[in-house]
């Protein structure tokens, strides 16, 4: 009865999509921000380590003998000594004249300050580190200026580079997994309220439409005010119908009971043939009017109540007892009998306005179509299945019309003589249907028809 | 008359060319695979069981062993470096520096510890100390030095017995001798003084540690100085009548290296030579009988460094110093 909802997208994975995609776009960020510093700090390490180096060749520098040289330590190379086993270059030049070392090894300009500069190099077939330093030297009557460029390959800090960026991978990698695990962790308490409302809803009983009490996210407060609302509206306008259908039922059923009480005061008075025919018809006519107003009502009662089935432990064969103890003046009246048969008890869960009227219905079905003086037989059965057959001696079903019988306002062709809305049996079916069991016609083969409840 | 010309320009350029090797022999010769061409300072004597256990190995390939002075392996390998396909020598600041220029092949399956490699392309095969080797018969009745401090005693007070008696590297000729001079000088004075004396010895120069051997052995000299220990030991094996001075003060010790040239045309085949090599001389359980010694454990000798370090000394600018010091003390006119 319920539509099926129009599903577009997910709340639970948008927003978890939004969360792991920024712990991702962080964590990116954080890898690089950290291989980035990283790779400053090892330059400046490997820069520093240069820098020594050079200052303790410039330092070796003297004049001797008139000639400037540089002996150069052995701490100069030696502080080099890298775990890659880096390899050295350098060049000493007097005054841009090369003195020593590797002449194809280019030094940098030095900026006026005189301090040294430091560049990265494609030198030979790899790339290096390259210092370029200068120191003027003074001796007697003499100046020059001596440069060195030092350089040094790089492989020794791309091991390092390679184990931090590893590490730093590591790292991103951790983080985004915390934040995934976190951004899950959110989204599910973010829409934990939500399934919880859903639960509440469902779990309702039909008639509950009373507001939502239980606090909510301050979010969800619309969503629960507007259900509120609409569920208040709802309540309003079943309480007007159920109101309506009652009054309905008085307005109807009480005139036509005192129109039918004058009919027959009238019908004692009157001597005339055939004014009498035509007040029994008429007596007739408002007994009918009446049976289908009842049976109207009825019918509008069931289709409200089947959608709010109101189940609630009964004993069925005492509802058919019931039913027979209230039918049996009537029945008396055509001097015909009742025969209960079957279990002691047989009880189920259901509406037992329901069910009553849907027994109702077969009884009255079954003792309209009765000729006088016979017996209707009334079974209960609880094993394997739950059956309530009502049997007359009528004429039974016609055979080519047991389909369409339970359909609404469709009476049988032999009906013509007997009063009925053509209501009795739909609404036997929409019962049984509500409580999820079933009508089944058939004729006896001793003759009379047989009307049978499953549930 | 130009076929005159041409002939003595061939006789000539082939003089030179066969001039150019201490010794040169071909391992193997007539095999179907490859030729190997090993550059190498090592005596062959020394050399060849190492090369014969590898061809009996690899009887597909042949060696062409080729032996000079350190100092011209330096520079005929710099000037063709495609011609050669592996390279050994005991001096190890101009191996280093080889390296270092970019001649060597890195040999990533080689598995060696790594205090005796560097770039993980030269490898360190040998440990052998400097060695000071005297003859037994010239030094009767004299007390043996048991340092270098006693040695420049004895040989201050006893110029008539050592007076043209002592023999050393000449440094300007020799690789090796380079490095242990430096390595000395750098290890204490005394090997300053010890110049000194030596030169006023009128000391005899060698560009070899088997021509010092040969001159200890037949008495011209008695006493010298930074010889090869290996070589020295080989001959005190074969009963030659001299000894090795065991010192207390310190010792320069060095290991042999070798690499694979970047440019050999036969990477694969001389990678894994120089492997089985380096293979033979580390693993001390192997009772093959090699007559170099092998390459120390661990710890056991502090030998000259594989670092950048080692090649100071070879700064032209140092050099030139150093050789001019090294003239001042010794050759004194």
């Amino acid at each position: 009865m319920a539509g099926e909802p129009v599903v577009q997208g997910s709340l639970r994975n948008r927003l978890v999509l939004i969360l792991i995609g920024g712990a991702a776009v962080l964590a990116v960020f954080l890898f690089l921000a950290v291989r980035s510093y990283a790779v400053q700090v090892a330059q400046r390490g490997q820069d520093n380590i240069l820098l020594a180096s050079v200052t303790s060749m410039l330092d070796a520098a003297s004049f001797r003998d008139g000639v400037a040289e540089v002996d150069i330590p052995y701490a100069a190379f030696s502080m080099l000594n890298t775990p890659a086993d880096d390899r050295v270059f350098y060049a000493i030049y007097q005054d841009s004249d090369f003195l020593s070392g590797y002449a194809d090894l280019t030094p940098l300009a030095i900026p006026s300050g005189g301090e040294a500069s430091f560049r990265t190099l494609q030198y030979r077939d790899t790339s290096v580190r390259e210092v370029t330093a200068t120191r003027t030297l003074i001796g007697a009557g003499q100046r020059a200026d001596i440069q060195i460029a030092l350089a040094q390959t790089q492989d020794a800090l791309s091991d390092t580079l390679d184990q931090i960026s590893r590490n730093a991978a590591f790292m991103g990698l951790g983080f985004f997994a915390l934040a995934a695990a976190l951004s899950f962790w959110a989204t599910q308490a973010t829409i934990g309220p939500l399934n919880k409302l859903t639960t509440s809803v469902t779990r309702r009983g039909p008639q509950d439409l009373s507001p939502f009490a239980k606090p909510v996210p301050q979010e969800m407060a619309p969503l629960v005010s507007s259900l509120n609302s609409l569920m208040g509206r709802l309540d309003q306008s079943l309480s007007q119908s159920e109101d309506f259908i009652a009054e309905a039922a008085h307005r109807v059923r009480t005139p036509l009971a005192t129109v039918r009480s004058y009919a027959e005061a009238t019908l004692l008075r009157v001597d005339k043939e055939e004014n009498r025919e035509a007040m029994r018809s008429m007596v007739k006519a408002i007994d009918e009017s009446s049976r289908a107003a009842g049976q109207l009502l009825d019918h509008a009662m069931i289709t409200f109540r089947a959608d709010h089935l109101e189940r609630e432990d009964l004993d069925l064969v005492e509802l058919v007892r019931d039913l027979v103890q209230r039918l049996t003046p009537v029945a008396e009246m055509k001097d015909l009998s009742f025969v209960l048969r079957g279990d002691d008890t047989a009880p189920y869960a259901g509406d037992p306005i329901l069910l009553q009227n849907a027994l109702r219905n077969m009884i009255d079905n079954a003792m309209k179509y009765s000729p006088a003086d016979s017996t209707i037989d009334i079974a209960v059965r609880s094993d394997p299945s739950l059956e309530i057959s009502v049997f007359d001696q009528g004429p039974g079903f016609p055979l080519d019309e047991m389909e369409t019988l339970t359909s609404r306002f469709i009476r049988g062709r032999n009906a013509d003589n007997t009063i009925g809305s053509g209501l009795g049996l739909t609404i036997a079916q929409d019962v049984a249907t509500a409580h999820g069991g079933t009508i089944k016609l058939h004729n006896r083969e001793e003759g009379g028809a047989c009307v049978t409840l499953s549930l | 008359m130009r076929n005159f010309i041409a002939l003595v320009f061939i006789c000539v350029a082939s003089l030179a060319w066969a001039q150019e090797w201490e010794d040169r022999r071909i391992f193997n010769d007539g095999a179907d695979g490859a030729q190997l061409r090993v550059l190498s300072s090592t005596d062959t004597n020394l050399f060849a069981p190492l090369i014969e256990a590898y061809v009996l190995a690899n009887p597909d390939v042949s060696i062409e062993y080729l032996v000079t002075g350190t100092a011209d392996i330096d520079q005929l390998f710099r000037q063709a470096p495609d011609d050669f396909d592996v390279v050994i020598s005991s001096a190890m600041d101009l191996q280093l520096k080889l390296v270092n220029d970019g001649y060597g092949n890195a040999l990533e399956d080689v598995v060696h510890p790594d205090w005796a490699q560097w770039r993980q392309s030269l490898f360190a095969f040998t440990t052998e100390p400097a060695a000071i080797v005297i003859n037994t018969d010239a030094f009767d009745g004299l007390t043996v030095p048991n340092s270098r401090q006693e040695l420049i005693g004895l040989l201050r007070a006893r110029p008539d017995v050592f007076a043209g008696k002592v023999g050393t590297y000449d440094i300007r000729r020799s690789g090796l001798g380079y490095l242990f001079a430096t390595q000395d000088s750098r290890a204490s004075e005394t090997y300053w003084r010890l110049m000194e004396v030596m030169g006023g010895l009128d000391v005899k120069l060698y560009c070899c540690s088997g021509d010092m051997i040969d001159d200890l052995t037949d008495g011209t000299i008695a006493v010298a100085y930074n010889v090869l220990g290996s070589y020295a030991e080989a001959r005190v094996e074969a009963g030659d009548r001299f000894m090795i001075l065991d010192l207390s003060d310190f010792e320069t010790t060095m290991m042999r290296t070798a690499f694979v040239a970047r440019q050999s045309r036969q990477p694969t085949e001389a990678a894994e030579f120089l492997q089985a090599i380096v293979a033979d001389q580390t693993d001390v359980s192997s009772d093959k009988d090699t007559p170099l010694p092998r390459l120390a454990q661990a710890g056991e000798r502090g030998a000259i460094p594989l670092d950048p370090a080692t090649m100071t000394f070879l700064d032209s600018l140092k050099r030139k110093k150093f050789l001019e010091e090294w003239q001042d003390a010794l050759i004194q006119e």
